[in-house]
């Protein structure tokens, strides 16, 4: 049954139309990628599943429940930029989605829970690289450890869905090339349902297990802003969480591939 | 080389800027050693003898009236005043900016009369001040309040909703309420803009003190300064004034050592 469920949804700012009857349904483990060209609601789309923005028609469902209309910590997410907290350290960071649950009073942790807390963040800052960086703050680091810190943020809360808007955008290729492995390797470690959005075509056929391209069908040229764009290619890859066939992934794929 | 890319070191930048301070010196020693030697009982440029005669009258002697040291005197009354009004401007700035900078609500509701409020000129509301607090000390300290508050509000409200709102969302996804965001994003970046703001403040934090000083007081370094212009008494004028100045130097480098220190996280983009 699939997790996330989206019926006829419409996007729409004011006279124009972003999004149109986009029906989707996303099962639980796949790592969808969304492309398309730029302005055809990849992001507000991604927006729309965040939470940030209202779809004007349409519904969506996580479990068979409607979506709240606000973010919550069902739904994690990794945004080119500002993903993280400059006043804050990387443990700071990671500690603070463990906090705001535990104590929605002070918004901290004191004592034994605060060390069981710091324990957690630093297991998962070891799992994306940054164990040796927790005091720094993030002005003090490269893009490449800004994002996997983000990562990290939002992973500690064991999100239902992970959102991310081009996280890898801004990066150099050969820190690229270590995101996707980071990525590809927590997907499969903690069971993820991820969804991204990228402009890298290369990207999103290497990490997912579906490509979604979102683009017009349709065209008036009179009044181009009438129409908006829908799913125009769906594609389902034939890989899974329990096997990648991708050629820059080396050793885990080739061990679990043993196992298909 | 070209100019743009000259940057003096530590020690050429300190010459430098200390080559000014000497030359308006001088210039002002010849200027009044030249009216001296024109009129040896000039009292508009008074030479640096006899500001410190006077000086050291006001600041060593008693003053036989009240028996007060007079300068001191005035130091701590008028410190005191701009402490107490520079004090209660910070924390009510702190609570309202944050709330709406943050809660677009309450902006649409109190921001407008945050604008009214802020383009009155706090001097034309001094004698409204008198007529309610008094003549006494609170409506010196209002006034102070009264001129700083608003522009400080609005800048701290302002930079806490311009945060960039990735950040508001990602709080939100990490299971935080309102208040949780104000408490953990919201207030920890809006201190460097406030000590900023505060930093910007004292300069006409002093104008309306100075004000409030020379209209109704009987102590204070603005007071002083209005009471001995009957007598034309710049050796007293010049040293107060310089005084008022190198207070207002003490505290703004206090503020900025404070922001460093606390604050180290907003400083280290700058390098």
């Amino acid at each position: 049954m699939a997790m996330l469920s989206l019926r006829n949804l419409w996007v729409e700012y004011g006279d124009k139309v972003v999004l149109e009857r986009i029906s989707l349904d996303i099962t639980e483990g796949s790592f969808v990628s969304i492309v398309g060209p730029s302005g055809a609601g990849k992001s507000s789309l991604l927006r729309v599943i965040l939470g940030q923005e209202q779809p004007t028609r349409g519904s969506i469902t996580l479990d068979g429940t409607p979506l709240p209309a606000e973010c919550g910590p069902d739904r994690g997410v990794v945004f080119q930029r500002y993903s993280v907290f400059p006043h804050l350290t990387v443990l700071g960071n990671t500690l603070l989605g463990l906090e705001f649950s535990a104590s929605p009073f002070t918004a901290r942790l004191f004592g034994s829970q605060r060390r069981a807390a710091v324990g957690e963040a630093e297991a998962m800052l070891d799992s994306v690289g940054l164990a040796d960086s927790r005091n720094l703050y993030p002005t003090q680091m490269s893009g490449g450890m800004q994002q996997r810190l983000a990562i990290a943020q939002a992973l500690i809360k064991r999100p239902r869905i992970l959102l991310l808007d081009e996280p890898f955008g801004a990066l150099d290729p050969g820190i690229r090339a270590d995101m996707h492995t980071l990525i590809t390797r927590l997907w499969r470690e903690h069971g993820l349902t991820i969804i991204m959005v990228t402009h890298d075509i290369k990207e999103a056929f290497s990490l997912g297990t579906r490509v979604l391209t979102l683009d017009n069908h349709r065209h008036d040229p009179h009044a181009p802003h009438r129409y908006g764009a829908g799913v125009v290619y769906d594609l389902a890859l034939r890989k899974s969480a329990a096997g990648v066939d991708d050629g820059s992934i080396t050793i885990d794929a080739n061990h679990n591939n043993g196992h298909d | 080389m070209r100019w743009v890319n000259r940057t003096p070191g530590r020690g050429a930048a300190f010459l430098l800027g200390a080559l000014p301070l000497a030359v308006l010196a001088l210039t002002y020693i010849i200027a009044a050693a030249a009216r001296h030697a024109a009129n040896p009982a000039d009292k508009i440029l008074p030479l640096p003898g006899a500001m410190a005669e006077a000086m050291a009258l006001l600041a060593f002697q008693a003053d036989p009236l009240s028996g007060e040291y007079l300068f001191w005197a005035d130091t701590i009354a008028s410190v005191w005043r701009l402490g107490v009004g520079l004090g209660i401007a910070t924390i009510s700035t702190l609570l309202v900016g944050l709330v709406l900078g943050s809660l677009p609500p309450v902006r649409a509701t109190l921001g407008p009369l945050l604008t009214a409020i802020a383009v009155v000129p706090p001097i034309a509301l001094l004698p409204i001040l008198f007529i309610v607090f008094g003549l006494g000390e609170t409506a010196k300290v209002a006034l102070i309040v009264v001129g700083v508050t608003p522009f400080m509000i609005r800048d701290v409200a302002g930079h806490v909703g311009a945060l960039p709102r990735e950040q508001v969302i990602k709080a939100l996804t990490l299971g935080a309420n309102s208040w949780g965001v104000m408490l953990r994003v919201a207030l920890p970046q809006a201190m460097p803009r406030l000590i900023q703001a505060l930093r910007l403040s004292l300069g006409p934090a002093w104008v309306f003190l100075i004000s409030a000083e020379a209209i109704a007081a009987d102590v204070g370094l603005g007071y002083r300064i209005f009471l001995v212009r009957r007598y034309l008494a710049m050796d007293v004028i010049l040293p107060y004034v310089a005084w008022i100045a190198v207070l207002a130097v003490i505290i703004d480098f206090t503020l900025v050592f404070l922001s460093r220190r606390l604050f180290g996280w907003a400083h280290a983009a700058a390098h």
